[in-house]
């Protein structure tokens, strides 16, 4: 895809794709399968969120792009219940909530993969998978339908290096653990799934694969939010973008709206000087 | 290349796998997994060794003794397990299970005359109220167990010297009672003694079959048959010489034999320890909860629940460690070595395996360690040593124990 620098304001559809509508000035919550309105965090003296508003649809994949430290992982946390936002309002299909804990965010079908992967090394790979969500009969665990599960969803994602479903997480390589993260995202229904760099430890082949199934949830129905620092995977798999910059998001809108250039500009200086693109940004 | 775990290898292919077997385990060893294979070989070399020394080790009665010695540090390594998977620490369990003991023996003897089950009860309802105010201190004021569980330590053995005073029996409260007293000394008739031995190992064989066939059938990668035939045999053969030697008279004036009530009471809490942590949710978690807790609450589980629940087990094991400690001494005393069986119970989860920083350990491992424990005490007593050799050789043991583990694991990480 080669995006041109939108001309229009975000919320004018620029192609025909009804994916591509975008948000804009004035779109209501429920319209979107999450939304968020004022969003702040502080850690303390550290504000790390201000005022985010950002819309998620159904269905299609939302890159958060951003340069280190401006509060993207902050948000996804805050979405993923890991803590809960100093203020602000959580719409989920038009309906607010609050997602406090971990557990209400899996109830309402999100599922986080997180930069500092959330994995337990000393339990093995059906284990992390099914951690906290454990099959059970009788009320004990039922291992063998878990690992069967687990075989098949490495097979359905192409991950075929790894030996043995049953070696310890710390037995495993960078992307062999960020395949497992990824996977244990997937298994789970998920309506939404969250993904925090997933590819920044990844070789060429794995990085592709990982984008294929991005694209393969999308086309399943099931949004993505995914966080990347590489232009080229947001470019390759995104069907909108948000920017964050130093813990606002600064302009989203469909991805048409940008070109690699507007996008460093934006990330680096928090607005584009493209008059062109100057239309997307708050 | 394709995934060797993968539904659609043929049969074939899972029998060439069972061929690699060996290969696997010696892999497997090396990651730690097949840790159980040095610390036993160590047992086996101390008991060889004490044989030498004197023939007097190997004979029925002091193999019983053994045992029984064994128990206690199998239950106080069992219940410092429980915290240790969550990568705590439990300093109080000695006294603890002191005041376990002194809850039941005062509440049977002849002020109170209670009845047993009421006092044994209390006794364990004590204990675990101690564990989950060790747990409340650590969860919820976020204190180190290391400092809550150290003034346990001192704390509680003050309320045990208060208590036993208060008998006022001059330091010790004597068993009187007939259930608390045969706890130890009380035996299965050998008859019973074959029958539970015999059960267990129906149980074992029967659960090992069925997981096997499981595995088999659901097209998973399965261990070779012989692994399960091996164990089962391994099985039966040390339940005969166990029942064997229980059953022998081991009285120089009257006839006592069959297995005394400590083993059974033992191997219920070791089966019970074993089934929470590896079928049950909440063994998954305390596991996960050691390994990385900040994953296992992203995972959204409870993780104060749970780490309130091993400091309650804990202190529950603990209690019937007490009630079997009480019954071997024959009574409870304001002088017990609690601090000592504290360090034994550590140094018994180590030396079988497991592991201090959290996420690694058995129970199984209590009991090795707690064997292995035993057979120093013990073994060092015929030969009339001093406690100060006990001392140097148990730290010798304990050393050595985590050597070979740190060594085994090395080369673990990928990364
Ligand atoms: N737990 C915390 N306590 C205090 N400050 C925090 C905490 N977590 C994040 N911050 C601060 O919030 C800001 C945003 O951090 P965040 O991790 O969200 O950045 P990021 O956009 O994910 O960066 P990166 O691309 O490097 O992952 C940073 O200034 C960081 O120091
Ligand atoms: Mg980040």
């Amino acid at each position: 895809m080669t995006p041109t620098p939108g001309l229009q304001g975000d919320n004018v559809a620029l192609t025909s794709d009804p994916r591509h509508s975008g948000s804009g000035v004035g779109a209501s919550p429920s319209d979107f399968l999450l939304s968020l309105r004022g969003i702040s965090k502080s850690f303390g003296a550290v504000q790390a969120m201000t005022n985010v508003d950002l819309d998620i649809p159904e269905g299609q994949v939302t890159a958060l792009i951003g340069d280190n430290g401006a509060g993207k992982s902050t948000l996804i946390k805050a979405i993923s219940g890991i803590w809960a936002p100093s203020s602000g309002t959580m719409y989920w299909r038009g309906n607010e909530v609050h997602i406090h804990t971990p557990r209400a965010a899996s109830e309402l079908g999100i599922a986080t993969v997180y930069q500092d992967l959330a994995l337990c090394d000393n339990l093995d790979i059906v284990q992390n998978m099914f951690l906290g969500m454990e099959d059970t009969k009788f009320g004990l665990l039922d291992e063998i339908t878990m690992e069967l599960a687990t075989v098949q969803t490495l097979k359905d994602l192409a991950v075929s290096t790894v030996k043995s479903v049953r070696q310890r997480v710390e037995s495993l390589s960078g992307g062999q653990r960020q395949a497992v993260a990824v996977a244990r995202a997937v298994m789970r229904e998920s309506k939404l799934v969250i993904l925090d760099e997933p590819t920044a430890a990844l070789g060429v082949s794995q990085t592709a694969q990982v984008l294929a199934l991005i694209k393969r949830l999308a086309s399943r129905g099931i949004s993505v939010l995914v966080i990347s620092h590489n232009l080229s995977d947001v470019f390759a798999v995104a069907d909108r973008i948000a920017v964050m910059y130093l813990g606002s998001i600064v302009s989203s809108g469909p991805i048409a709206n940008y070109d690699t250039t507007s996008a460093v500009e934006i990330i680096t200086t928090g607005a584009s000087h493209h008059a062109a693109s100057s239309a997307s940004i708050k | 290349m394709s995934a060797p775990y993968l539904d659609e290898l043929s049969h074939d292919e899972h029998a060439l796998a069972g061929k690699n077997e060996f290969r696997q385990m010696l892999a497997g060893f090396r990651q730690g997994d097949s840790g159980l294979i040095p610390v036993l070989l160590g047992l086996a070399a101390l008991v060889l060794y004490f044989y030498i020394r004197n023939h007097v080790f190997l004979t029925a009665g002091n193999i019983t003794n053994l045992f029984i010695q064994a128990t206690i540090f199998v239950l106080l390594g069992m219940a410092e397990i429980w915290v240790l998977l969550l990568g705590e620490i439990d300093l109080s369990i000695g006294f603890v299970a002191a005041i376990g003991a002194a809850v039941a023996t005062i509440l049977v003897d002849q002020n109170f005359h209670w009845p047993w089950f009421v006092a044994f009860l209390l006794a364990l309802i004590a204990t675990t109220g101690i564990g989950l105010l060790s747990g409340l201190l650590v969860v919820f004021l976020k204190l180190p167990s290391f400092i809550v569980t150290l003034a346990g330590y001192l704390g509680w053995q003050g309320v045990l010297i208060y208590m036993v005073d208060k008998e006022n029996s001059g330091g010790t409260v004597p068993v009187q009672e007939k259930v608390l007293y045969n706890l130890v000394y009380g035996n299965l008739s050998p008859l019973g003694t074959w029958l539970f031995i015999g059960l267990l190992i129906l149980l074992g064989s029967v659960f090992m079959l069925r997981s096997y066939r499981n595995r088999r059938s659901s097209g998973l990668v399965y261990r070779s048959i012989y692994f399960t035939i091996a164990k089962i045999v391994a099985m039966v053969v040390a339940g005969v010489w166990l029942a064997i030697v229980l059953n022998t008279d081991r009285s120089t004036f009257s006839v006592i034999h069959g297995m005394p009530f400590a083993i059974p009471i033992d191997v219920a809490i070791v089966l019970g320890g074993t089934f929470i942590l590896t079928k049950t949710k909440a063994g998954r978690y305390l596991y996960a909860i050691g390994g990385n807790r900040e994953a296992a609450r992203r995972a959204g589980i409870n993780v104060n629940f749970y780490r309130l629940m091993a400091f309650c087990l804990a202190g529950f094991t603990a209690g019937v460690a007490g009630l079997l400690y009480s019954s071997w001494l024959g009574g409870i005393s304001d002088a017990i070595p609690g601090g000592t069986y504290v360090l034994y119970a550590v140094a018994a989860a180590v030396i079988g395996g497991t592991s201090l920083v959290g996420g690694r350990g058995k129970m199984v491992h209590a009991v090795i360690g707690g064997l292995v424990i035993a057979v120093i005490y013990n073994g060092m007593a015929l030969l009339s040593v001093s406690v100060a050799v006990e001392y140097i050789v148990i730290a010798i043991v304990l050393i050595a124990a985590v050597t070979v583990d740190s060594v085994a694991r090395r080369g673990n990480t990928a990364r």
